[in-house]
């Protein structure tokens, strides 16, 4: 059975593993960090939030500081899907954002009904807006 | 003789009594102020609740009250002076007799009325058994000092008790960012403050009208001690007469459902809130997230200050744990006030969660939080708190992130998930004389106009609300420029690249580019983060937002220029601060943060509102909907290449569907080459401390410790010491200044 824990990653919970939700790629022990099984790249802030104005004339242009600022970007090693993106200071540990409770969440879907995608939420469809 | 310095034997209630009424000043009461849970069922309760407890008969009295207390909203936003008001930075709500928030309106700030709870209890444990007060029918009560429960000094709220048969029944309060408080600086919100007493009006809650009838004498102290003394007048009867409408109501509700009925469903609104809860808190899944963020500065300089959440979840419980946090800044307003985090998050948890059940402070009665004491999100009793957005923000942020992480996985939602919402207030704060000859002090509704986050199967939306006030407005700006003296020249027009990437991309910000004119003394000022690190990021696998800087034009008098060669003018950011159009102006960019600054007529000033996250991989977003983006010129060629990796006709925008699945392709792999496992990533990656080119406040690798400014100064949490003080900015100019100066006359030889 498969939780869809985010739109990038599964939990097999047979299997008791992390995998990647576009290519189904083991990414390791679903009691450990997802992140081990991925790869990793840091990219300067401007590389993703480019400067939209003049940086040979000024200090603050819309693109982060790269001494305060850096992107990690986490793909799958088999597909390349882009899983997590995460800023952080230069150097900070990376988090290990998602650890769950294997065993209570094996014994809260072994009370529900499989599913084959995430389920979206109820759907609202704004109301016309006039003054 | 007996000893009469021995109390042994008396009484437990006259030494209560004594202690009593030999405090000396009655200050925010710790035993109120850290229970955000619910009070305990009076026997009365009981009694109702015995009596009426048909669930169907108590909806039906609760949604009579509701309608009520919504007209009283109606009647808050419509007749409300302050802009806030008039855009839905307000609040009307119901309260049990113990003081519970229980039935708060559709519209407006949760926030603001969680808080409320605070004072009503401080009422009805000190003022309503002393003499000196009371509190009777009629009666009205104000506040603003945060301390004392509201979410900074710039919001006041009334506070009006409801009596049936001379019984105490329940509680009416309607709040309103008001703005002007006679801070330091103009529009209530003062970055300068250093202490307290900067802060403007401390009003502790007190009694200022008795029968219905507002004190004159209170009122015109309280109109001496601001800058808007029409506001001020004029905003407290709106308030009162809104408390007066809900009383109204409730007893109309009595007179036709029986007092009991009404008492029960108060309370039971209050429970069924909590069971709700907590049976919703039992579809997650059990465990912890973590995720930390940063704010870039104080409002006086700019400096990296961590917020750390690990939200854990087990059962039917949530503990929110914000320990290794930044120490509190003694000396400046950016410190948040636990209980500001706490109604802030019962803001994220009512309206962009569980929007379906009552709006109620039995939601966070589940709920645990844990802070450093002190901290930045828990500072000392004098510690400035009137800029607590700058960390709250952050903190509910932080907050939106992990319940979107525990969600997504559930098979039944009551909302959809999504990436974080822009947070920050990218709006500007005015004072001064206006056009009218009055003498005025608040903020732009653009402060309500934060790009939504994407969703799972959408974009996010355009400028589409802050995120403590769902259901407000922008107003028109042509009305707004009716009563204060400057004009936005570009108003709600979207930038181009101010993206949160994504398969589905942040709702994004729109530019606003002012300038002042019709006053011989007007100015503004800048209350925002986020110009060197983005405020927010962006969800599985999408980016955040980028930062935010204010840009100004100096020295021009733009209205001039539009009379005599209107051609010059360029209609956006980019175009007049790269082309620089005008020959003798002065350009620069700022952080977000100007203290208060008269504004010459004519001259610019530009910022953007904030977008919000993206929703998944970039390289995933539809063709088509990047082209779309294009042709509403959201996004330029540059992002549609480099980031969405798209391969188009750039005069027709007709999308060449197999070369770009081919660039893509090419992008993943050259991703994957670029790449290194993690264990070897964070190897190489990860320092031991903070860098020294930035100082750094909170925690690092260890929650338990955190630096205080530098490397080198690191401190178990909430025991800094020395505490931080920071350095006056303008004094470390001066002292530069003067170091420059001094090594000057020693190059050429004087003492």
């Amino acid at each position: 059975m498969k939780v869809f824990v985010t739109a990038a990653l599964n939990i097999d919970l047979t299997h008791e593993v992390w995998e990647c939700s576009n290519c189904n790629h083991n990414l390791g022990p679903a009691r450990g960090n997802y992140k081990t099984g991925l790869l990793v790249q840091e990219r300067l802030p401007q590389d993703i939030h480019a400067p939209i104005l003049d940086q040979e004339k000024y200090d603050f242009t819309f693109a982060p500081d790269a001494d305060w600022c850096r992107i990690l970007e986490y793909c799958c090693p088999n597909c390349g899907h882009l899983a997590e993106v995460e800023y952080l200071p230069p150097g900070h540990p990376p988090a290990f954002d998602i650890e769950l409770d294997i065993d209570a969440l094996k014994a809260q879907w072994a009370e529900r009904e499989p599913l084959t995608a995430a389920v979206l939420g109820p759907d609202v469809t704004p109301l016309t807006h006039t003054h | 003789m007996g000893n009469d310095m021995d109390i042994s034997n008396a009484s437990p209630s006259a030494a209560a009594k004594f202690l009593s009424e030999t405090n000396l000043y009655l200050a925010p009461d710790p035993e109120i102020m850290n229970n955000h849970g619910l009070e305990r069922r009076t026997a009365y309760e009981d009694q109702c609740i015995a009596k009426e407890n048909d669930p169907v008969r108590l909806e039906i009295v609760r949604e009579r009250l509701l309608a009520g207390v919504n007209e009283s909203y109606d009647m808050l936003e419509n007749m409300g002076a302050a802009p806030g008001a008039k855009w839905g930075d307000c609040v009307s709500a119901v309260y049990t007799a113990s003081g519970d928030l229980s039935l708060a309106s559709s519209g407006g700030v949760v926030i603001f009325c969680n808080l409320v709870q605070y004072p009503i209890k401080f009422i009805n444990k000190y003022w309503t058994g002393d003499t000196s007060v009371g509190v009777k029918q009629g009666d009205v009560f104000i506040v603003n000092d945060a301390r004392y429960g509201q979410a900074h000094n710039t919001d006041q709220s009334m506070m009006m008790p409801v009596f049936h048969d001379g019984a105490l029944v329940a509680w009416a309060g309607a709040t309103v960012h008001e703005g002007e408080n006679g801070a330091i600086e103009p529009g209530g919100m003062p970055s300068l403050a250093e202490q307290i007493w900067d802060e403007g009006l401390k009003m502790s809650p007190f009694k200022v009208a008795e029968n219905y009838q507002l004190r004159r004498d209170l009122v015109t102290f309280l109109q001496n001690s601001v800058r808007e003394p029409k506001l001020q007048y004029s905003d407290m009867k709106v308030k009162m007469y809104v408390c007066r409408r809900i009383e109204t109501r409730i007893h109309e509700a009595i007179a036709e459902y029986g007092v009991e009925a009404v008492v029960a469903s108060l309370r039971m609104n209050l429970e069924d809130t909590d069971a709700e809860v907590r049976r919703r808190l039992q579809e997650w899944p059990d465990g912890t997230v973590r995720h930390a963020w940063w704010t870039d500065g104080t409002l006086r300089e700019n400096v990296q200050i961590k917020i750390n959440l690990e939200m854990t979840k087990k059962g039917d419980e949530l503990i929110l744990d914000y320990r290794g946090s930044s120490p509190e800044f003694t000396n400046r307003s950016n410190n948040s006030l636990d209980v500001t985090v706490k109604g802030m998050l019962a803001q994220l948890f009512l309206t962009f969660l569980w929007p379906d059940i009552p709006r109620n402070q039995g939601v966070l009665a589940p709920m645990t939080f844990i802070f450093d004491n002190p901290s930045v999100l828990k500072p000392g009793f004098g510690t400035p708190s009137a800029q607590s957005m700058m960390t709250v923000f952050t903190a509910w942020s932080a907050a939106q992130v992990a319940v979107m992480k525990f969600i997504y996985s559930n098979p039944h939602k009551y909302t959809r998930v999504v990436a974080p919402w822009f947070n920050m207030i990218n709006t500007f704060l005015f004072g001064g004389l206006t056009q009218h000859g009055e003498m005025v002090g608040n903020v732009c509704a653009d402060i309500n106009g934060m790009g939504g986050g994407a969703l799972a199967d959408r974009d996010g939306q355009h400028g589409c609300a802050p995120i403590f006030a769902t259901m407000s407005d922008l107003g028109e700006q042509e009305f707004i420029e009716e009563e204060v003296p400057f004009i936005q020249i570009v108003s709600k027009k979207m930038m181009t690249d101010n993206q949160g990437f994504g398969a589905h991309r942040g709702g994004m910000g729109y530019q606003m580019i002012l300038a002042m004119r019709d006053s011989p003394a007007f100015g503004f000022m800048l209350t925002a983060m986020g110009a060197k690190f983005p405020n927010v990021p962006g969800l599985f696998g999408g980016y955040g937002c980028p930062t935010y800087p204010l840009a100004r034009i100096q020295n021009i008098d733009v209205f001039d220029i539009l009379k005599t060669n209107p051609g010059s003018f360029r209609y956006s950011i980019e175009e007049l601060m790269n082309e620089r159009p005008f020959a003798d102006a002065v350009y620069s960019t700022h952080p977000m943060f100007l203290g208060y600054t008269l504004a010459q007529r004519g001259e610019l000033y530009m910022i953007a509102q904030g977008t919000g996250g993206g929703f998944g991989d970039p390289l995933d977003r539809k063709p088509e909907d990047v082209m779309r983006d294009m042709d509403e010129k959201l996004i330029s060629h540059d992002v549609a290449w480099r980031i969405y990796r798209v391969v188009y006709d750039k005069t027709t925008l007709r999308v060449d569907s197999e070369a770009t699945k081919a660039a893509r392709d090419e992008a993943r792999r050259e991703r994957i080459a670029r790449s290194k496992p993690y264990k070897d990533f964070v190897a190489d990656w990860v320092k031991s401390k903070p860098s020294a080119k930035v100082p750094y406040y909170g925690s690092w690798d260890d929650r338990t410790m955190v630096h205080a400014g530098s490397p080198d100064k690191l401190h178990p949490a909430a025991q800094v010491n020395p505490p931080v003080v920071m350095a006056n900015p303008l004094q470390v100019k001066i002292d530069k200044l003067q170091a420059e100066l001094a090594a000057l006359h020693g190059a050429k030889g004087r003492a």
